[in-house]
């Protein structure tokens, strides 16, 4: 059998295979249909400082072999997060990674100390979001923003930290390039693809919030190509998402670069989307002759 | 909470109008569990998302659920061109269903066009202590009414243009109902402004009153957020989300 494990900022996990932020709640949904254990790990709702209700609905959209979706960071806040949900996570023999947002860097500085005495074992930073302060763009659009967000919780954080990246930017290089220079651990994408549907009777957008984010089976070539311009630019570790629902999606992302994965929106299509990656990725390491998965990060052999 | 993801076996199909059909799907495991007012979330071949459907009835015996639907989409309109011995991959039971109340002496139930399936279950409990007043478009929407008969459940249709049973909302025949005093329990489905009418009904009377409410849907078990519905309780007002805090909610938490 071959060995599926991979090391991701330091940090060891059983197998390449995380559930996604904000697909995968806190675990317990998906706990009532298999054992959290099998996972890689599990990176957990976008959390704030303090509790966010999130958008009007509808917050969902179907699109071609995907979804839009607009919930908005609806959380319940860090307190309530470490307090009633971390401690639980901690023994489910697998990697938790905190997924944190902010709307200020004085908010993702608090959020991230907050999480210093706990024994989470990642911290994941969302900087899609909109800085309210600087005009309401995103953190993560911009190399200036996203470099000095990423340099404060460098300083306020003593776990790995992985910065989560907004595919909606020219050069998702040049932004991996400038948190790496800041001292990110690792980095993870793609977040997802700003998108927008209407109902053609009604003439109103679907989403009330009118646009949402991308993602699913649709986006996989686009992250395809993002993680491996990233892995062109960069030398710390990738975590690559977007669309992955097979095994092989999560072979070729990998082989475009990326050290892990993460897996979201095709749970909503199968429960038991992560585990049976997991499963895919073990038979094709096997028809592929791989004998060490984490050894075919970056393997494209490009034309 | 429980509920299993399986491909379970149609065993019964009718079409009870143009564009509603009828399934009974063989799903012992899920059926043992099941209540009334749950709802089954199907993925449609080539579809990227489940549809939720409401139970309509269980039958504990022979292990089988059925659901009523209506084409509304591409989604249900693949669901509709499946046959006998076709199967059906669903995510079930999911949400609360209704609580039942062996007390209770006189129960309305009221459904609102699609929403009339699942107050089915509830007639196949209640019987004849049951008053189920369904409202449909036209005569040719309506549906179920030998099914509620059959509890010996009294029988109210009402459609929008008089062209069968009584003309006019379902909420006026409520309100006739309220006033003979007797009403113990509201249960109710259907479109947003029925459910707002009945659950003001239900204030006025002081009768206690569950609505079950819809919601897009993305995971259906509680885990992606996005089928929020505001509620309130001593602590203020939140987000809850249909599928996992309902479908079904008392009348007085839900802001609707
Ligand atoms: C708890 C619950 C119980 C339901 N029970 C029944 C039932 O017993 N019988 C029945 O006929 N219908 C029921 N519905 C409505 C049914 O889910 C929609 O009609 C169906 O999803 C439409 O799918 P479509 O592909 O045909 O339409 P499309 O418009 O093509 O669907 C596109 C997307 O929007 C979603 N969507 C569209 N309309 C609705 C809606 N009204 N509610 C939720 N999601 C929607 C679809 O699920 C899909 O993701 C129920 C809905 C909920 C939330
Ligand atoms: C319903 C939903 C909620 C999400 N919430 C978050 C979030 O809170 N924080 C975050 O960083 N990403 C969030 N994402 C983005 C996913 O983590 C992921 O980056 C994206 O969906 C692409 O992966 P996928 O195609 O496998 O879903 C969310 C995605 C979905 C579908
Ligand atoms: S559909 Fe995912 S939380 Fe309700």
């Amino acid at each position: 059998m071959a060995d599926l494990s991979v090391k991701v900022a330091g940090v060891e996990f059983k197998n390449p295979v995380i559930a996604a932020s904000g697909c995968f709640g806190y675990g317990h949904e998906y706990e009532e249909l298999f054992d959290l254990s099998k996972l890689g790990g599990i990176s957990v709702k976008g959390t704030t400082l303090t509790r966010r209700d999130g958008n009007i609905p509808p917050r969902i959209a179907e699109t071609p072999s995907g979804m839009l979706n607009s919930v908005g960071l609806q959380n319940p806040g860090i307190d309530y997060f470490i307090e009633k949900e971390l401690p639980y996570l901690l023994k489910k023999d697998t990697v938790i990674i905190a997924n944190i947002a902010g709307s200020s860097i004085e908010e993702y500085i608090e959020v991230a100390e907050k999480l210093n005495d706990t024994s989470v074992h990642m911290i994941e930073m969302n900087i899609s979001c909109p800085n309210v302060k600087k005009g309401g763009a995103g953190f993560g659009t911009s190399c200036d923003m996203a470099a000095s967000v990423t340099k404060a919780v460098r300083k306020a954080t003593n776990k790995p930290l992985c910065v989560k990246l907004t595919p909606n930017v020219t050069s998702i290089a040049e932004i991996a390039k400038a948190v790496e220079a800041e001292g990110a651990d690792a980095v993870s994408l793609i977040n997802t693809l700003l998108g927008m549907r209407i109902d053609t009777r009604t003439r109103r957008p679907i989403l009330h919030n009118n646009v949402g984010g991308l993602s699913g089976p649709a986006v996989l070539p686009v992250a395809v190509r993002m993680v491996w311009e990233v892995r062109n630019a960069v030398d710390i570790d990738i975590i690559g998402m977007g669309g992955i629902s097979k095994g092989n999606d999560a072979a070729e992302i990998m082989l475009a670069g990326a050290d892990a994965v993460q897996v979201g929106a095709a749970l909503f299509n199968d429960p038991f989307a992560c585990v049976r990656i997991v499963d895919e990725l073990e038979k094709w390491c096997e028809v592929n002759k791989v004998d060490k998965l984490s050894d075919i990060s970056g393997g494209v052999v490009t034309w | 909470m429980k509920y299993l993801q399986g491909i379970y076996k149609i065993i019964e199909k009718t079409a009870l109008s143009e564009t509603c059909f009828s399934f009974v799907i063989d799903c012992p495991e899920v059926a043992k569990i099941s209540k009334a007012g749950q709802f089954v979330h199907i993925l449609p071949k080539g579809k990227f998302l489940r549809r939720p459907i409401s139970i309509c009835q269980i039958d504990y015996e022979k292990g089988t659920l059925r659901i009523v639907f209506e084409i509304r989409g591409e989604g249900t309109q693949e669901l509709s061109e499946l046959n006998i011995g076709d199967d059906i991959d669903m995510i079930a039971p999911c949400g609360n269903g209704f609580e039942i109340f062996d007390n209770a002496k006189k129960i309305v139930l009221v459904g609102g066009g699609i929403g009339t399936p699942p107050m089915l279950g509830l007639s196949d409990i209640y019987k004849e202590k049951a008053t189920a007043i369904c409202g449909f478009r036209n005569k040719d929407a309506v549906i179920l009414e030998n099914d509620f008969l059959s509890n010996n459940t009294n029988t109210i249709i009402c459609t929008d243009d008089g062209s069968y049973g009584i003309k006019g909302f379902v909420t006026d025949s409520l309100k006739a109902e309220c006033e003979k005093g007797d009403v113990d329990l509201i249960c109710a489905c259907g479109p947003t402004p029925m459910l707002k009418a009945v659950s003001a009904i239900a204030q006025e009377n002081n009768i206690e009153c569950f609505v079950s409410l819809e919601e897009r849907m993305g995971c259906g078990i509680g885990a992606c957020l996005v089928c929020a519905c505001k509620t309130k309780d001593e602590n203020g007002e939140k987000m809850s989300h249909v599928c996992k805090n309902g479908p079904v909610f008392n009348a007085k938490e839900v802001v609707l």
